[in-house]
């Protein structure tokens, strides 16, 4: 298998006479975590609707799992996984039923399902709750719930759109060590925010500006670049050059 | 005299308990924030104080008035911007500040000064229905209605979620101008990196206040020892970190984990017993608002 999961070419999408995403080139290799900022209106949401296969590109080539962004939007859809910052489990369904609902849609078997329902419930000492509504969980138990169906189906990569706001500061590590341990064991991230300090917990950022990529590196050599302190810093230089209202 | 006063506030919405018990006074003039994440009490406080909510315990005075007795004596005297969009979307952006001003029976020119450095930068839109305004946009809109009558204190909850880093830290400036004008302000917010830009904070969790200081009175609240480590194998150290002795905790923070430690600690032996990881980098800390959060969660 490849060691890239992710590669556009000079990816573009224009609505009208409007370029929403202006020709972005880059690679995300395995087991990155790949943080994708950019302030409201630069084209992240546009890009990463591309990505998934939701959305076909005007111009340029590119690649998810190793399917073809501009043809095999279906394939893509199956390969990837997705949590959004809107919370999107059931609220009215228990743990199981929502797990059991994600799994039949990602093509599970009863037996896969079975199988990795357990091992989720167990990884998140969930086991008890199995039977509980999801509507009445806290917060932070339903985003890190999300995350586990999200990669239930071993996505080859996932994508997080801001996933940790509103929590407090324990559970949100606690998220980021299961972004760590899925990581680890080969899923590739990606993730939206524009919260610079959940920036600083990727293995590479791109930064968004007017539709371009504008920078993509290290978060600490992007402070290096920039001789900035935290990547708000490095954020707030670029995104002030904007040209393009919200 | 305090422009807030909360003593042993309590509310709960049938089992839960949104605020057990809460205790702050906010000074005049104060830049005021309350920092917590969802379900820690904010928003239930602000109705109280707002008059929208009958407390079921303790007692609250605005402005010197009680927030039970004197609710209508109260509701002239503060300005009020709720964490969700308020205004009417179908109003322009001037009639929108011409409706609020007419309720409070003000006119508009009368407080024009006060609103004007935030008014100013969306008076080019002023023809525009508020419900199309960008999220910015619509920040500083809400901001200036609840600003045009005047009030002496301004209760804002939660007024930079979901906008992006350039237009928080300009909200950010905005509060900082009010404040100049003798506003007392009493701002709520979820991120933590917010918190210095207040006089003082009350760190906020399920219907309790942790700690009550300035930003960097809370942060020398922390006196434990601190190291950030890192290495390329990023989940690996963590759980093999926890393992050492003298490790208190361990969680993720950013680029690094924080490390906090006890007397029993030795770094020399913490990087000798994680000599797999060839590329350990071990170096001390300073601590931060969410390491004082963190610890006194723990509590």
């Amino acid at each position: 298998m490849s060691d890239v999961v992710i590669s556009v070419r000079e990816l573009t999408k224009r609505f009208g006479d409007f370029t929403a995403v202006d020709r972005i080139s880059f690679d995300v290799r395995r087991g990155e975590i790949f943080g994708f900022l950019g302030a409201n209106g630069a084209g992240k949401t546009t890009a990463m609707r591309m990505l998934c296969g939701l959305s076909f590109p005007t111009s340029g080539s590119g690649t998810v799992a190793g399917y073809d962004v501009m043809r095999e939007g279906e394939e893509i859809k199956r390969y990837i996984g997705y949590m959004s910052q809107r919370f999107s489990l059931y609220n009215d369904l228990t743990v199981w039923e929502n797990i059991n609902l994600f799994a039949g849609i990602y093509g599970l078997s009863k037996r896969e399902t079975e199988q990795r329902a357990a091992e989720l419930l167990e990884r998140l000492n969930f086991s008890s709750e199995r039977n509980a509504l999801v509507g009445s969980l806290p917060l932070g138990w339903k985003q890190k719930l999300s995350f586990a169906i999200a990669t239930i189906h071993r996505p080859e990569v996932v994508f997080l759109d801001e996933p940790t706001g509103g929590v407090d500061p324990m559970t949100r590590r606690q998220f980021w060590e299961l972004i760590y341990e899925a990581a680890d064991g080969g899923t590739t991230i990606f993730v939206t925010t524009h919260y610079m300090d959940e920036a600083e917990y990727c293995t590479r950022v791109s930064i968004m500006v007017d539709g371009r990529v504008q920078a993509l590196d290290t978060p600490a050599r992007l402070k290096q670049q920039f001789a900035a302190e935290t990547m708000d810093e490095v954020f707030r230089t670029l995104a002030r050059g904007a040209k393009r209202a919200e | 005299m305090y422009a807030i006063e909360v003593n042993n506030l309590a509310k709960s919405y049938g089992r839960v308990q949104a605020l057990d018990g809460v205790s702050f006074a906010v000074r005049r003039g104060e830049l005021f924030g309350l920092i917590g994440p969802d379900g820690a009490g904010k928003t239930t406080l602000f109705r109280l104080l707002t008059t929208l909510l009958l407390p079921d315990g303790g007692e609250a005075k605005v402005d010197g008035l009680d927030v039970v007795k004197d609710y209508l004596a109260i509701r002239s005297r503060v300005g009020y911007m709720p964490g969700r969009f308020s205004l009417y979307p179908d109003l322009s952006v001037e009639e929108n500040l011409g409706f609020f001003a007419a309720l409070f029976g003000v006119g508009v020119e009368e407080s024009y000064d006060l609103v004007e450095p935030i008014y100013k930068q969306i008076a080019p839109f002023r023809t525009r229905r508020a419900g199309k305004l960008s999220g910015g946009m619509k920040q500083k809109l809400a901001l200036s209605c609840a600003l045009i009558h005047r009030p002496s204190v301004l209760f804002l909850d939660e007024p930079t979620t979901g906008v992006d880093a350039v237009s928080r830290c300009e909200f950010w400036d905005m509060l900082a101008g009010l404040k100049q004008r003798g506003i007392t302000i009493l701002v709520s917010t979820p991120y933590m990196d917010e918190a210095s830009r207040c006089d003082r904070i009350a760190l906020c969790n399920e219907g309790h206040i942790l700690g009550i200081d300035t930003p960097t009175g809370i942060v020398g609240q922390f006196r434990s020892p601190l190291y950030a480590i890192r290495s390329r194998r990023t989940f690996a150290l963590l759980e093999a970190a926890r393992r050492q002795q003298g490790v208190v905790q361990c969680y993720p923070f950013g680029e690094s984990h924080h490390l906090v430690v006890d007397d029993t600690f030795d770094k020399e032996q913490f990087v000798r017993a994680l000599s797999d990881f060839e590329d350990l980098h071990i170096e001390p800390a300073t601590p931060t608002i969410e390491d004082v959060f963190i610890k006194l969660m723990k509590r």
